[in-house]
């Protein structure tokens, strides 16, 4: 046993494995709660003498306080108590969000509650503490709020002139962040250049909508000195050193417990002003305290995201190789830079991605990122993927259509070739293995693009318009610290697993990953039953308790499988190692000899069976008598996990979306998207299928639909679901999913993020089948959301606003 | 609000009577009331669909509905449903098909797909996706779902279990 591990060792890389759950569709333990109504989110939990916090709202974009009068609020049926920004400065302390490592990053302190002004409509002014929500709704009608109005800061474009006000004077400007990446040589190659090719990009604010909205219950028991916050969070332990930092308590006097969370893609992941009020009105009140946001609430208070605007040029030789890429992105994140991942990752992530798939040399991209008044935005699904992915594949296309070339021709010429690996791109990104060029070649095979050509061209000469638009894309997972970590945050890159065997051989495997329906403690079950010997349905899951599970970062940016996954196989397989050397001890057999397989000890060489695991564990439980007196008894076991070589597993792939524009109308209706992704060793098939589908369908949303519309006065005009519209059954296509395999070698599982990939590519793809598809008419949209609207300006049939 | 009124109805077969708030909408008169959590507040403005339940054998929006409207009502949740069995062979499929993620939306999800099959709904695609564009759901894409109605839909009308 002292051999190194290797995946073969391990079982991973045999095509046929009778023994094992990696690689295999099996069905969610937790799915039966789910179909029975019996999960527990955050808003199931109730606890005796438990009060309901409600918010006042600004509703100006940007407003002086000038007064607040709370009197005849406070007096209301049910009302136990008021807090103004004041009130909560004197127990939470204010935060600011900058990363070192982002250098010259700025942005003002927030605190939970504002002292002076509103500086986004929605932003949460004044708490009322009631005994029901209803009592705290009617009270916070009565709360009068003296406002002057200030001048909202709306548009990007004219954040950092001169004339503009500055909203946080103490920062000098209202530039946020800026970065250049830049190889040099950009202008020679453009100058130089056969072609070169350029669009304005838009890519439209939108958010997460996750059906369950935000929910915090926060207790704080005196007589304990503990505060326990029943959080619906992507990253629990992260939470307990938020709340314990911003409310001067040790870390081991905060418990943060998530069960059941309603859906997060990145929103929940944050430290949000209202939540931290919460938290803090518990800790004075002594009793708990619950928030669950209201849709309007959660439209105005979520991060909102995406809110960019980028010009992009690219150079290609004559041959269809690419020169170079030219890019420079704008955007706005609102007033403040949200803690603790910051508001400027987004646009740090397109300087870092564009032109990610290609193989070029030249190189310049800039990202500015400025202030406004409007909701804050931060991390939301494959962050900065798909504006990179599409102002990447937009100007690809652009090239191909000035060349005469077919899109998957001008791609295949310029994708890095799968033997060139380990590669770094021209903005420093360091790829340990892609396959760029298998994952087309399924793909091509997948969609058959000659036969919908042949399509395309019969039904034109109809009069019907239908387009095939292509996009390769690569994805960050698996977040070493250089994420964050390196910049100050105290997010955790590692994470750990503890498995340990009960009396009657159920195995219990606690983890620092979360579950927000990927299907995390799936996954982790199957990894955990493979690498301990024993069925899966023997294998409980604990995860979302500090108190509990081992110290870990939690689930985002495509880290469960990768990570958690990771620091599970090696405790689980630590854990058969240590049962097998007990077993050794009391048969006193070798332990070379022994395996542990479904349950049982068995013959390593004849599988046969020397002891159930159940009668292993009466003897070390209950009968250690009876064992040699050095004999271990140790049946649990942690590891944690943190990759060393590379700062992110990237991920890679190729979507293609196949429409129908309506050019009397502009409705895009969409008839079939293919994705072929390789997201390293594949656990479960079918969760993987799952994750990209949901992603392809976020990311159609953010093209077609979704958009957080503002006034010039910075109000939010969409702020119901009539509103804001989301992708529905009937408008979205069956997606199909091939895959190519690409373990990483940083782990013995090889496992890379695969929750990303679709919203990454998708909106590339549409858009560019939507260009294909009014080819005929040179018409062309960049700007997203594609509405009737813009389709139809662009064909030139109603007048442009 | 003092006014408070009297109301007596039948959940997932059980008689219970309240004294209740006018305003008391129905998804919270299950959730504060009778401690049914399985439906679900979503949007609270009657568009998401995470709150639907069974009034009278209809399908209807536990957020738009008035708790105090259903004096003699039979109201059928997630829990009743489950715990008849009636539902069964359409969670399983579920289950199979992995047609929930996070699982918020799915009780709600659940009943429209069996409003579907209860008015004779056919293994088909399109009609499917139409009938529950009234529910939403964020994570799956919806084709799993759809999978999965058509799967129980199939077996329905092929009399397999």
């Amino acid at each position: 046993m002292s051999a190194p591990r290797t995946p073969e060792s391990l079982g991973l890389s045999r095509a046929d494995l009778p023994n094992s759950y990696i690689g295999r569709s099996v069905p969610r333990p937790t799915a039966r709660k789910l179909v029975e109504g019996r999960a527990t989110y955050t808003d199931d939990v109730s606890l005796p003498r438990m009060l309901h916090a409600v918010f006042v709202r600004s509703p100006h974009a940007h407003a002086r306080i000038a007064s607040i009068d709370v009197a005849r609020a406070a007096a209301a049926p049910g009302v136990v108590r008021v807090f103004t920004g004041a009130d909560l400065a004197k127990v939470c302390d204010p935060w600011v969000a900058t990363l070192a490592h982002l250098k010259g990053m700025k942005s003002a302190p927030q605190y939970a509650l504002p002292l002076e002004r509103a500086t986004w409509q929605g932003e949460a002014v004044v708490a009322i503490v009631a005994d029901t929500v209803a009592h705290g709704e009617d009270a916070a009608a009565l709360v009068e709020i003296d406002w002057a109005p200030l001048p909202a800061l709306a548009d990007i474009e004219t954040a950092l002139s001169p004339e503009t006000p500055v909203l946080h004077a103490e920062l000098g400007d209202n530039l946020v962040f800026t970065r250049t990446a830049d190889t040099g040589g950009v202008d020679e190659a453009f100058a130089n250049a056969a072609h070169v090719v350029e669009a304005t990009f838009v890519s439209g604010r939108h958010t997460g909508v996750t059906l369950e909205p935000r929910s915090i219950l926060a207790d704080f028991n005196r007589a304990e000195g503990m505060l326990t916050v029943w959080h619906s969070t992507q990253a629990p332990h992260m939470m307990q050193g938020v709340f314990a930092k911003q409310l001067r308590l040790p870390e081991s006097d905060v418990r943060v417990i998530t069960r059941d969370v309603g859906g997060s893609f990145g929103v929940k992941v944050h430290v949000y002003p209202d939540e931290m009020a919460v938290a803090a009105m518990a800790r004075v009140l002594g009793r708990p305290v619950k928030f669950v946001a209201d849709r309007f609430e959660s439209f105005v208070s979520d991060i909102h995201a995406r809110d960019h605007r980028i010009k992009g040029r690219i150079a290609v030789d004559a041959d269809g190789r690419i020169l170079g890429f030219d890019i420079d992105d704008l955007t706005g994140i609102g007033p403040y830079s949200v803690y603790p991942r910051t508001s400027a990752i987004e646009g740090n992530q397109v300087v870092n991605l564009c032109g990610g798939p290609y193989d070029f040399k030249h190189y310049r991209c800039t990202t500015t990122v400025v202030l406004q008044n409007k909701t804050p935005t931060c991390q939301y699904r494959a962050v900065g993927h798909p504006i990179a992915t599409a102002v990447t594949e937009g100007l690809v296309d652009l090239a191909a259509e000035r060349l005469g070339l077919d899109p998957i021709e001008l791609r295949r010429r310029n994708l890095i070739r799968d033997d060139a690996y380990p590669f770094t791109s021209p903005p420093g990104m360091r790829f340990e293995g892609l396959s760029h060029h298998a994952a087309l070649d399924k793909l091509v095979a997948m969609v058959e693009p000659e036969k919908l050509r042949a399509e395309q061209a019969a039904l034109r000469a109809r009069g019907v318009y239908r387009g095939l638009g292509f996009a390769s894309f690569i994805e960050l997972t698996n977040p070493s610290p250089f994420m964050y970590g390196i910049g100050g945050a105290r997010i955790s890159a590692q994470d750990g697993c503890t498995v340990r065997m009960d009396p009657d051989g159920s195995v219990v495997a606690m983890s620092g990953v979360t579950e927000q329906g990927q299907g995390t403690e799936a996954i982790l079950a199957q990894i955990v039953a493979h690498g301990v010997g024993v069925p899966v349905e023997r294998v409980k899951i604990v995860t979302g308790d500090t108190r509990v599970t081992p110290y870990g970062g939690g689930t985002w940016a495509c880290r469960g499988a990768g990570i958690g996954g990771e620091a599970a196989l090696q405790s689980a397989v630590a854990l058969r190692e240590q049962l097998i050397s007990v077993a050794a001890a009391i048969l006193q057999a070798a332990p070379e000899t022994l395996d542990v397989a479904m349950g049982e000890i068995v013959d390593r060489a004849s599988g046969s069976s020397r002891m159930p695991l159940a009668e292993l564990g009466r003897l070390v439980y209950f009968r250690g008598d009876t064992l040699p007196k050095d004999a271990p008894r140790e049946f649990v076991q942690t590891r944690h996990f943190i990759t060393k070589d590379y700062p992110f597993a990237f991920t890679n792939g190729v979507q293609a979306s196949w429409l129908e524009v309506d050019v009397e109308t502009g409705l895009v209706r969409l008839l079939k998207h293919w994705v072929v992704e390789d997201c390293g060793r594949i656990v479960n098939p079918k969760l993987v299928d799952e994750q990209v589908r949901g992603g392809v369908v976020q990311g159609i949303g953010g093209a077609l639909y979704e958009q957080c519309v503002y006034d010039a006065e910075g109000q939010l005009r969409t702020t119901t679901m009539a509103d804001y519209l989301v992708p529905l059954a009937a408008d979205m296509p069956d997606i199909a999913v091939g895959h190519v395999e690409t373990p990483t070698r940083e782990s013995l599982l090889g496992a890379k993020g695969a929750g990303e990939a679709g919203t990454a590519g998708a909106p590339a793809a549409v858009m560019n089948a939507i260009n294909d598809a009014l080819r005929p008419f040179g018409a062309k949209l960049f700007a997203q959301p594609f509405t009737p609207e813009r389709i139809l300006t662009a064909l030139g049939r109603v007048a442009p606003r | 609000m003092k006014t408070r009124l009297d109301v007596t109805l039948t959940v997932n077969g059980e008689r219970v009577t309240r004294s209740i708030e006018p305003r008391l909408h129905l998804i919270d008169f299950l959730r504060l009331e009778l401690g049914l959590t399985g439906a679900h507040a979503g949007c609270e403005h009657g568009v998401c669909g995470a709150c639907t339940v069974r009034v009278n054998g209809e399908i209807v929006r536990g957020c738009l509905t008035l708790a105090a409207s259903l004096e003699g009502a039979r109201v059928e949740t997630i829990e009743g449903l489950s715990d008849s069995g009636e539902i069964r062979a359409l969670q399983d499929a579920f289950v199979a098909h992995n047609a929930c993620q996070c699982g918020f939306c799915t009780p709600g999800m659940l009943t429209t797909a069996a409003d579907y099959l209860a008015q004779g709904g056919a293994a088909d695609r399109a009609a499917i996706r139409e009938h529950i564009s009234g529910n939403y759901c964020r994570c799956t894409g919806y084709q799993a779902i759809v999978d999965a109605i058509e799967d129980a839909a199939r077996r329905r009308a092929g009399g397999a279990a």
